[in-house]
């Protein structure tokens, strides 16, 4: 099949930020063909916020939509504002680790707790990339980094499990070696209700690959699909064997009543209330 | 309850008068983390908003609060938060953001005894300066200041107004006494009561961060592609972070057009400002002890006045200098350990003599006796 698809229809003719080998351009170009399958012509309807961090400029300013590029961290508490008020956009949430489960980790927790109706793609490339390379809630253990100069000595989070456990709707996790299921979920997400995670594992060669001993974009792909581990065979699998593993696939679906639908259940009767 | 309060005279609350103002303003969103002395305008709109057509959410933090705020303003809708010392200091990064993106909000500062948890319940009005400078960077910042509930009530509706007019964070800087205590106010009919909305872009515009001194705003979901950032950005809105006189141009705008605006904005009340023998600067509820300390200084021979700022910031460098020509000495009383003294004294430049009384504690109000016989000393 001849291939026809551009995302520059869906971009402002500015040059993305990202280095040579960045995940970041996997995760925007999975994005924009999962919308673009979807049948949409353009982003009308959608409003895409981000805090600080590489993956906040997937879609801002590069996306030709309403993009809100927020302080770092706060991406999800001004999405909730939007989404309080305009329940009729698809409000999307792009931000790297640092952004969604460091600095803004309860708000991540809050908005799956109320099961805010957005869609959050984090992009986990664990580390503090933009800053030069510090060690991130997110990074491996013994992993050195410009704070961790020994190696680092903190487990990483697993924010696929504090989504799940704080009541989102939709999670799943991909890495960038997966562009194909990651398109496929993006695509899913987007019709569904309720809050929705995604998180991808993404290479950043520049500030993790090159000094966790990886020489290139390529061998950090390479190692992201061999460290997967389907969701269905890991449950085969003892703890150790899943050490520093990477899990992918779906670790939840449900319905579950969302925040808008709340709101207006709970809020209906108020206007004519004394 | 009626959509609005009805015309006439009310027996209200200061916080729960600053509620019921903000609707008639047109506020429609109201984010917020429960803290004393401000909680009863998170409950009263919690009550309110749903019955106009609005919402109140509480957030998880004063963080959240103010960032959701952002989100909100962005749809079109005007939005406040309301909070107190501890919250004040959490939010100061999202109204630099605020003011940087040019979002209107309103952010309520109900005073109370700091720094850091201090006296929760208690008076104080020790966050003067960290209104006008709580944030990083160059910034201007409005800042109004009520010292009865009737202004709560009117202050709140100039607040809403003037963030629109001027697309930027106004803060209403209240405080525990005159948010907890209960007078009559009288409100105007509702079609009296002035109403300022935000100027919309016609199609075609793009330029939402420039070309004029305050720009067009348009929403999200309107079809423009607005693209909001907090990083230097160029009148579309599409970040510079490098170029040095995108920045120069973008950030002398944002605080020339409240600086230059200043005749406008200032807002006071005076009383032999530009006559007296002694005369005050003075705000929000201390000002309440000055104006009985003013007439038994009057009673007693002395020629007293005073200036009661509505708007603090920018501050009406004008009318006090005023003042100093003809004063023997401006006193400035303060339930903090001197903020507004320091502004006072910078303006008079030596013209006249600044005499700080200030009183902190338990939310003990400085007396009209102690202001009097500073009045007395000052004349000799």
């Amino acid at each position: 099949m001849t291939e026809t698809f551009s995302t520059k229809k869906y971009l402002r003719d500015i040059p993305f930020p990202f280095c040579a080998g960045c995940g970041g351009a996997t995760v925007a170009t999975c994005f924009l063909r999962a919308v673009n399958e979807l049948g949409h012509k353009d982003l009308k309807g959608f409003v895409f916020c981000s805090g600080i961090g590489c993956s906040s400029w997937i879609p801002s300013p590069h996306f030709e939509a309403d993009s809100i590029h927020t302080l770092h961290g706060r991406s999800i508490p001004v999405a909730t504002g939007v989404k309080l008020m305009r329940p009729d956009l698809n409000v999307v949430v792009f931000g790297g680790d640092g952004d969604i489960v460091g600095i803004g980790l309860s708000h991540m927790v809050h908005a799956a707790r109320r099961n805010l109706d957005i869609t959050i793609i984090m992009v986990n490339n664990m580390i503090y990339g933009m800053t030069g390379g510090q060690v991130a809630a997110t990074t491996p253990l013994k992993i050195k980094t410009t704070t961790t100069p020994y190696g680092g000595f903190e487990h990483p989070l697993d924010a696929i499990q504090l989504a799940v456990s704080a009541g989102a709707s939709y999670a799943a996790r991909w890495t960038t070696a997966h562009a194909n299921q990651l398109k496929e979920t993006i695509k899913k997400v987007l019709t569904l209700k309720g809050f929705s995670f995604i998180e991808v594992v993404s290479q950043c060669p520049t500030a993790y690959g090159r000094r966790a001993g990886f020489r290139n974009a390529g061998e950090m792909l390479q190692w992201l699909k061999q460290q997967s581990v389907a969701i269905e065979e890991s449950r085969k699998l003892t703890e150790n064997e899943l050490e520093g593993k990477i899990v992918v696939g779906e670790f939840v679906s449900k319905t579950r009543p969302t925040l808008i639908e709340m709101v207006q259940a709970i809020l209906k009767g108020a206007e004519k209330d004394d | 309850m009626p959509r609005y309060l009805s015309p006439g005279t009310h027996f209200m609350q200061g916080n729960e008068a600053l509620a019921e103002a903000a609707l008639i303003a047109g506020c429609r969103f109201f984010a917020g983390y429960p803290i004393t002395p401000a909680s009863e305008i998170a409950e009263h709109l919690a009550k309110r908003l749903p019955q106009v057509g609005g919402i109140m959410i509480q957030m998880e933090d004063e963080i959240a609060s103010i960032a959701s705020l952002m989100g909100a303003s962005w749809t079109g809708a005007k939005a406040m938060t309301a909070t107190s010392g501890p919250g004040f200091s959490l939010m100061q990064e999202n109204i630099g953001y605020a003011f940087m993106t040019e979002t209107p909000c309103i952010i309520v500062d109900v005073q109370r005894a700091g720094p850091s948890t201090g006296q929760a319940t208690k008076c104080g009005q020790g966050d003067v300066m960290q209104a006008r400078w709580g944030t990083h960077g160059d910034y201007a910042s409005i800042v109004l200041s009520p010292n009865s509930v009737q202004e709560m009530f009117d202050l709140t509706i100039r607040a809403f107004n003037l963030a629109e007019k001027y697309r930027t964070p106004v803060i209403l800087l209240a405080d525990e006494i005159v948010a907890h205590m209960r007078e009559q106010m009288l409100v105007h009919p509702i079609r009296k009561i002035e109403v300022v909305n935000r100027k919309k872009p016609k199609p075609g515009n793009k330029l939402f961060f420039g070309g004029e001194e305050v720009p067009s705003m348009p929403s999200v979901g309107e079809g423009y592609n607005v693209t909001v950032t907090g990083s230097t950005h160029d009148e579309f809105g599409i970040r510079f972070t490098s170029d040095p006189t995108v920045h120069r141009s973008l950030v002398t705008r944002l605080v020339n057009k409240i600086k230059n605006n200043t005749e406008l904005l200032m807002d006071f009340e005076t009383l032999n400002a530009n006559n007296c023998e002694v005369g005050f600067v003075t705000f929000g509820c201390t000002s309440r002890s000055v104006y009985e300390a003013v007439d038994m200084a009057t009673e007693r021979g002395i020629k007293a006045g005073f200036i009661r700022l509505k708007t603090i910031w920018p501050f009406p460098e004008r009318i006090v200098q005023a003042m100093a020509q003809n004063a023997k000495a401006i006193i400035v009383p303060e339930m903090n350990l001197q903020q507004l003294f320091f502004e006072v004294q910078r303006v008079v430049n030596g013209a006249t003599e600044v005499i700080p009384v200030n009183k902190i504690g338990g939310g003990e109000m400085l007396t009209p006796e102690k202001l009097l016989s500073e009045v007395e000393r000052s004349v000799g």
